[in-house]
């Protein structure tokens, strides 16, 4: 394999960088797959639990040895601690969201938990969650695996490497600015878009905009927050799977070459199926993100609670944004901090499952590979 | 373009003649201007378009001279090179609309935040703060919030690091097992944690569970818990880096496991570790919906994150929007929230740079 020897430096800083943007599994055997074949004939690397059950190490009587290991595992049991407690504490404070609530929290719509009887429910807020999240993977997704196999397989490699260094920089850029960018930049230029689209591809009712006469009445729609949501995944998503896209064995690049195949030819044929497991992770991945975004979307978009199939109209909430925006107007009331709370445990647990998604799929990736 | 590059070049179509000087066992080939030619083209055929119908803006103009493009030089080469060939100069010219379509948006936020930020900067904006500035006042400035960060960022640094490198070093000295794996697992997942469940997280733990009023510290626990797990997978690359002979040396002289950790493997990866964690704290510095929650916001100074609201300079952008209070934003408030923003930006990106730079100086010492 052509990856994670020391004496290969482009390839160890992408890998570095990628790991430093905090995307796990990216990265070729990690060390809980000790006989990857990657650091077999790897002198360099080092597999720690690979290790045969030798003497150099033993079984140290030492203290000094006991209560360093004790420090290091215990912070690694701290992690467990607190992820479990995220889950304890958000279920427990939720409770009165769920006893108090005289909607129906699933398929409620309304948002009004400080009223009396206070109704609430996530329908409105699932809805918006999942559709903006939805835009943004099939608009970023794509493109983003475009710019990872521009920066693979087309770009000169003097120039990938620095093309991949600045995806990776523009990665780090705060939500913040992205939505501050969506709001005072992109709707102003997106109106007539969103109107374009409206007049003329209205028959279909995601586009249609029953309420905006004028081009200055389109503007912040869900559309523009998966539009803005899939820019912001599009460097997570391409540095992922570009990663998996340079691991691709070059004897079957070779092989593609050799048999006449045009450059896209060989893509399909070799790069895309190798790569398949990588994207279908890098896309989990950037949808985990897209999910959990909270200022962004919560810049962009005006809080309606209702479950509106018209993309360009005004209007959406995810759940996110709605307890960024919520949390102001919810002091005080126990009942209306507890819907905020129960969103958040919502969202925890679909993240949670993406993301586990997303692990289970690399890992199955290594087994076939290794 | 993508035919020069590909090494076989076999094609059985193309019904037009071969040019001369090309060999038989190469099939016709469009000629190296049919690229400028193509585009000429379809800019010729969007600008016609434009006068005909008489479209206001530009955007149609832009997208319908792309599309020309595509099925000019697609269909040009369909009729020369052949199917197989066509495809290929297809899919080509979309995996570089796909980089232009993803580069253009991302240098057009930074190349507009820095346009707007850049017109308030002046010594004052970074040396006041807000308080007793008024949405309709000029002037005032982001110091109060620059304390407020790097304060909470700090301490989410102190608080994260040392749990990040230990986890590190458990998982690539020590871990092996079940619990090394469901470590792992929980590593990668925590990741994912969307950074206003990590704030509700620490609201209803420290807020609802012992009734504090909101302060720094607070947001430094939520955004320690957000900067661990980058802080994991970094080191822990770091630590994998380290040459397996320099530990194996250690033991042979007889040195104990903990000291040769100490003494060989984290010196050897210094370098990297700083990297690492000047990278895990520019994930987080510009991170603003747990410090809704956690920390709020506040006009003046206030130097100490363990009592009463502190300003932040991603709230103090949100304040100065109007999201915090509900009002509506003036051009003055405009204005401090983009130098604001752009302030963030600029510290994010020196962490960011100087932590390759850092990177980059330190590599050859690993090899």
């Amino acid at each position: 394999m052509a990856h994670a020897t020391d004496n290969d430096p482009p390839m160890t800083d992408d890998q570095f960088e990628v790991a430093a943007l905090g995307v796990p599994g990216a990265l070729p055997g990690g060390p809980n797959h000790p006989d990857a074949a990657d650091t077999v004939d790897a002198p360099g690397s080092l597999t720690p639990d690979g290790r045969p059950e030798e003497g150099i190490t033993g079984r140290s009587v030492r203290l000094g040895d006991k209560v360093f290991k004790g420090i290091a595992a215990g912070s690694g049991g701290l992690l467990l601690v607190v992820m479990a407690a995220i889950a304890v504490f958000l279920i427990w404070k939720a409770i009165p969201a769920f006893t108090n609530n005289t909607g129906n929290l699933l398929t409620t719509q309304t948002w009004n938990p400080q009223g009396d009887p206070p109704v609430f429910g996530m329908a409105a807020v699932f809805f918006g969650t999942v559709v903006a999240a939805f835009l943004a993977m099939i608009i970023g997704v794509p493109v983003a695996i475009g710019v990872a196999l521009f920066i693979s397989h087309y770009a000169s490699r003097r120039a990938a490497t620095a093309l991949g260094a600045t995806v990776d920089l523009l990665a780090a850029v705060p939500s913040l600015v992205f939505g501050m960018w969506g709001l005072y930049f992109l709707i102003p230029q997106t109106q007539g878009f969103q109107k374009w689209l409206s007049d003329y591809f209205g028959w279909l009712p995601i586009f249609d905009n029953a309420t905006a006469t004028t081009v200055g009445q389109y503007g912040k729609s869900l559309l523009i927050a998966g539009m803005v949501l899939a820019i912001m995944i599009i460097p997570i998503v391409s540095a992922v799977s570009r990663e998996v896209f340079l691991q691709v064995p070059q004897e079957t690049v070779d092989a593609a070459w050799a048999l006449g195949a045009t450059k896209w030819e060989m893509i399909r044929s070799a790069v895309l199926p190798f790569g398949r497991a990588g994207m279908i992770s890098a896309a989990m991945l950037g949808l985990g993100r897209a999910l959990g975004e909270t200022i962004a979307v919560a810049l962009v978009l005006n809080s309606g609670f209702r479950i509106n199939w018209h993309l360009t109209e005004p209007g959406g909430d995810t759940f996110a944004s709605t307890i960024a925006l919520k949390f102001g107007e919810a002091g005080g009331s126990p009942t209306a901090i507890a819907a905020l709370i129960a969103a958040g445990l919502f969202l925890f647990v679909i993240t949670l499952i993406v993301n586990s998604m997303a692990r289970i799929v690399i890992a199955r990736r290594k087994e076939f590979t290794a | 373009m993508s035919s020069s590059t590909s090494p076989a070049a076999v094609t059985s179509g193309g019904s037009a003649g071969r040019t001369a000087g090309q060999s038989d066992l190469i099939g016709a080939r469009l000629p190296k201007w049919a690229l400028p030619v193509a585009a000429a083209g379809a800019v010729a055929v969007a600008l016609g378009l434009k006068l005909l119908f008489d479209w206001s803006g530009w955007y149609t103009a832009f997208f319908t001279a792309a599309a020309a493009f595509v099925v000019i030089l697609t269909s040009w080469s369909f009729s020369v090179e052949g199917r197989r060939r066509a495809k290929d100069r297809f899919a080509s010219t979309l995996v570089y609309a796909c980089f232009v379509a993803a580069i253009v948006p991302l240098a057009l936020i930074l190349g507009y935040i820095a346009v707007k930020g850049i017109g308030v900067f002046s010594a004052d904006f970074f040396l006041r703060s807000m308080n007793g500035v008024t949405s309709r006042d000029e002037g005032g400035g982001l110091y109060h919030a620059l304390i407020g960060t790097l304060e909470i960022v700090g301490i989410a640094a102190v608080i994260a690091l040392p749990i990040g490198i230990f986890t590190a070093i458990y998982l690539v000295e020590y871990g092996r097992g079940h619990f090394a794996r469901a470590v792992t697992f929980f590593v990668d997942v925590m990741t994912g944690v969307p950074s206003i469940v990590a704030g509700l997280f620490v609201y209803t733990f420290l807020l609802l569970g012992f009734g504090m009023r909101p302060f720094g510290a607070a947001g430094a626990i939520a955004l320690a818990i957000l900067m661990v797990p980058v802080s994991v997978r970094a080191s822990e690359e770091m630590l994998k880096l380290v040459p397996r002979d320099l530990r194996e040396a250690s033991y042979a002289l007889g040195v104990p496991k903990w000291r040769t950790i100490v003494k060989v493997v984290l010196p050897t990866a210094m370098s990297g570790l700083i990297t690492s964690a000047l990278l895990a704290i520019a994930r987080v510095a510009g991170e603003t919906a747990p410090l809704i929650l956690l920390v709020g916001y506040t006009a003046s100074i206030n130097f100490d994150p363990f009592s009463g609201d502190q300003a932040t300079l991603p709230m103090l952008v949100w304040d100065q929007l109007g999201k915090r209070s509900g009002t509506a934003s003036t051009a003055l408030t405009e204005g401090r929230a983009w130098g604001a923003a752009l302030a963030l930006v600029l510290l994010v990106l020196i962490l960011n740079v100087g932590a390759r730079l850092l990177a980059r100086l330190a590599r050859p010492k690993t090899r």
